[in-house]
């Protein structure tokens, strides 16, 4: 394994995330387990970074660790709950959620280790902000337009579902 | 080589994140680690696209429509908690139980 730049940034990256998403399943308090997770998400921008994605990675922050972060803090905050976490939902059923999530990482890890994957390697010339927005506006030009319909009628839902009702008990 | 390590990152956030859905009590958790398997499968997608054997812009196109979708997720699935928290007093998944026989 030669220890290139690249190795190394995607190495530090990689334990970041996975660090972050492991303290997320070890801590104890509910808004500890949203931050470590936020900073998971900024950890998978960076991978965006050194895979040739800058408006993804910009998009990343943006999104998962800006908003959704703060969308669920507020979610975690608007909900009173007892302020420490109760471990796990019985004994038995999170030895066996850790057994099977185990096997199926197992059989994954095996499948990918032993498939052959022909790779190539694309030009980083291609993978312009330039290139991105004409992909975009241009040849999916028609789900870009319904992706903005599902916007909007998820914030219509949302405002709806979320609105208390006036005649509660009725 | 390179794309193998990327697909085992992505494989193993996504266990975390599956480990996390079935074993957190808390609803938001649970919404939060959804959000985390999503991110391992925009993971794959952009290791494809720069490493595929076509590379090309598709993956990323696809991720950004990804990231679309989940955020449209999120805000439906915090109004909905919301709604059921109003009903059940309650942030913790297995006491929505109303439905159960």
């Amino acid at each position: 394994m030669n220890l290139s730049g690249e190795f190394i940034a995607f190495f530090v990256l990689s334990v970041m995330a996975i660090g972050g998403a492991v303290f997320m399943i070890n801590m104890q308090r509910v808004m500890h387990m949203a931050l470590a997770l936020a900073f998971t998400f900024f950890s998978i921008a960076g991978i965006y970074l050194l895979l040739n994605a800058p408006f993804l990675a910009v998009i990343q922050v943006l999104i998962y660790t800006g908003a959704i972060s703060i969308l669920m803090l507020f979610g975690i905050m608007l909900t009173k709950h007892r302020y420490e976490e109760k471990s796990a939902v019985a004994r038995w059923q999170g030895v066996i959620g850790f057994i099977g999530v185990a096997c199926f990482l197992g059989v994954l890890m095996w499948t990918i280790y032993r498939t052959p994957l022909l790779s190539g390697q694309g030009n980083p010339k291609d993978f312009g902000i330039h290139q991105l927005g004409a992909a975009v506006f241009k040849e999916y030009a028609i789900p870009f337009e319904v992706a903005s319909i599902l916007l909007l009628v998820a914030l219509v839902g949302a405002v709806i579902l979320a609105k208390r009702e006036e005649n509660e008990c009725s | 080589m390179q794309l193998t390590s990327y697909l085992a990152l992505s494989a193993i956030l996504f266990s975390i994140g599956l480990y996390g859905v079935l074993t957190k009590r808390n609803a938001v958790i649970v919404l939060f680690c959804i959000e985390l398997m999503l991110n391992a499968a925009n993971l794959n997608f952009v290791a494809f696209s720069k490493f595929g054997l076509f590379p090309g812009l598709t993956g990323q196109v696809f991720t950004l429509f990804t990231i679309t979708i989940a955020a449209a997720e999120a805000a439906v699935g915090i109004a909905i908690l919301i709604a059921l928290y109003r009903n059940v007093q309650s942030a913790e998944a297995d006491r929505y139980d109303s439905m159960k026989g």
